[in-house]
């Protein structure tokens, strides 16, 4: 895989939130039990420099783990497959720190037509259709679901707006729409088409090829509630 | 200044205390009855679930002492609704502070309410300078009806009261130590009071 370094997280979280981003994710893909504690180390850095809702996920299976990054500055956190692992998780950290805290992850894309999750940064399959994972995530308690869409990320495509839509008008939890951001279009398609209740992007961000201030602006001009 | 946080388990204050930090205000985190009382402010914060929290509050005295203080005190988004007369959640009976009653918004709209939403009919000099439809960052299933108390109205369902004052109390549904440059002139604009 092709990595770019996108620079100091520190400061990328500093400059996002005086530029006007709406809340910050942060989410460490190559989470492992060694880089844990560093973790916590970087987002307790970027909890005193923000002023915007913090989400970090990457590697947590436990409640103590949710506790260390909670009081470490986190607003929220972010599982994905330690969720379908365990999905008693999601009720364990619903109850002991509220619903608005947990974030659900979930990776899928298309097999033979069906919306199947897939784990491990979506490497691995799973027998789980999206749609019936995302009703009982939040059945569970989850706060938020933040769908990413692994045939659309990368591509700069659009976000998969169908998919958004069903799962948007099916529950009743707000749903983050990730994967597939390239232009400014395919944000005010997601809100509009896919009635996405947030949208995320990060390397047309990070490598400057969406500027966050004048996407508001245009996003205000299709009449999409948004802060300015 | 001497600002206290008051910690009795209740959610995640560190976001106050660093919004606080980066105001230039160093914010003291207690649960003791006499730190709190010897404060020049107070921030009673509050995340989760309202019985639960008030059984926290309870245990540690905290429900006796807080409706006594005379010093300006601001109570944040769970830490407002137990100000106020009783909380659907839990069938919760609150500190009373706050004559309404907290309820729970239908399942015509998204719960919980996530995300930035707008305030607006802003009153007192909690909201000096603060332009009106401002957006500030909300998580809540939970709300306080319009009523006597209001300093803020914010429109999800229903137009609520987002912000409420009696006397020496005041709350707010949102988080103002999330909400941004405007959410930090309001805790500024507290810390003034």
């Amino acid at each position: 895989m092709d990595l770019r370094d996108a620079g100091d997280p520190v400061e990328l979280a500093a400059k996002y939130a005086e530029t006007g981003a709406d809340e910050l994710v942060f989410l460490d893909i190559s989470a492992t039990e060694e880089r844990r504690k560093t973790l916590a180390d970087l987002v307790l850095r970027v909890a005193e420099k923000i002023n915007i809702p913090f989400t970090v996920g990457g590697g947590i299976s436990s409640v103590e783990d949710v506790d260390v990054l909670l009081q470490n500055g986190a607003d929220k956190v972010s599982i994905n497959s330690s969720a379908v692992k365990n999905p008693q998780l999601i009720n364990d950290l619903a109850a002991k720190f509220g619903s608005q805290c947990v974030v659900v992850a979930i990776d899928a894309k298309q097999i033979e037509g069906k919306w199947t999750v897939h784990l491990v940064g979506g490497k691995v399959p799973t027998e789980l259709d999206l749609f019936e994972w995302a009703k009982e995530v939040e059945q569970r308690g989850a706060g938020e679901i933040l769908f990413t869409s692994m045939d659309h990320d990368g591509t700069k495509n659009g976000f998969a707006d169908e998919a958004l839509a069903k799962l948007s008008t099916m529950l009743n939890i707000p749903i983050i729409a990730s994967g597939g951001a390239g232009t400014m279009q395919h944000f005010t398609d997601t809100f509009k088409n896919g009635k996405s209740d947030a949208a995320l992007a990060a390397s047309v961000f990070h490598f400057h090829e969406i500027d966050i201030p004048e996407l508001k602006q245009v996003l205000k001009k299709n009449n999409i509630p948004v802060r300015i | 200044m001497k600002l206290v946080i008051i910690n009795y388990g209740a959610g995640n204050i560190q976001s106050i205390k660093f919004a606080f930090e980066r105001l230039g205000v160093h914010a003291i985190l207690s649960d003791d009855a006499d730190v709190i009382k010897a404060a020049d402010k107070v921030i009673f914060p509050g995340v989760g679930e309202a019985s639960s929290a008030m059984a926290k509050l309870k245990a540690t005295g905290l429900d006796k002492v807080i409706p006594t203080l005379k010093q300006p005190v601001l109570g944040i988004c769970l830490g407002m609704q137990l100000m106020c007369n009783h909380s659907t959640e839990g069938d919760t009976t609150g500190l009373g502070i706050f004559d309404v009653d907290v309820v729970k918004f239908s399942n015509k709209v998204k719960v919980p309410q996530i995300g930035w939403n707008e305030i607006e009919s802003l009153k007192t000099p909690l909201f000096k300078d603060i332009p009106e439809h401002s957006f500030m960052y909300l998580v809540h299933s939970f709300y306080a009806p319009k009523c006597d108390a209001m300093i803020a109205s914010t429109n999800y369902e229903v137009d609520y009261a987002s912000a409420l004052q009696k006397d020496n109390f005041y709350g707010v549904q949102f988080h103002p130590e999330k909400s941004g440059k405007v959410g930090q002139e309001i805790l500024k604009n507290f810390c003034q009071l």
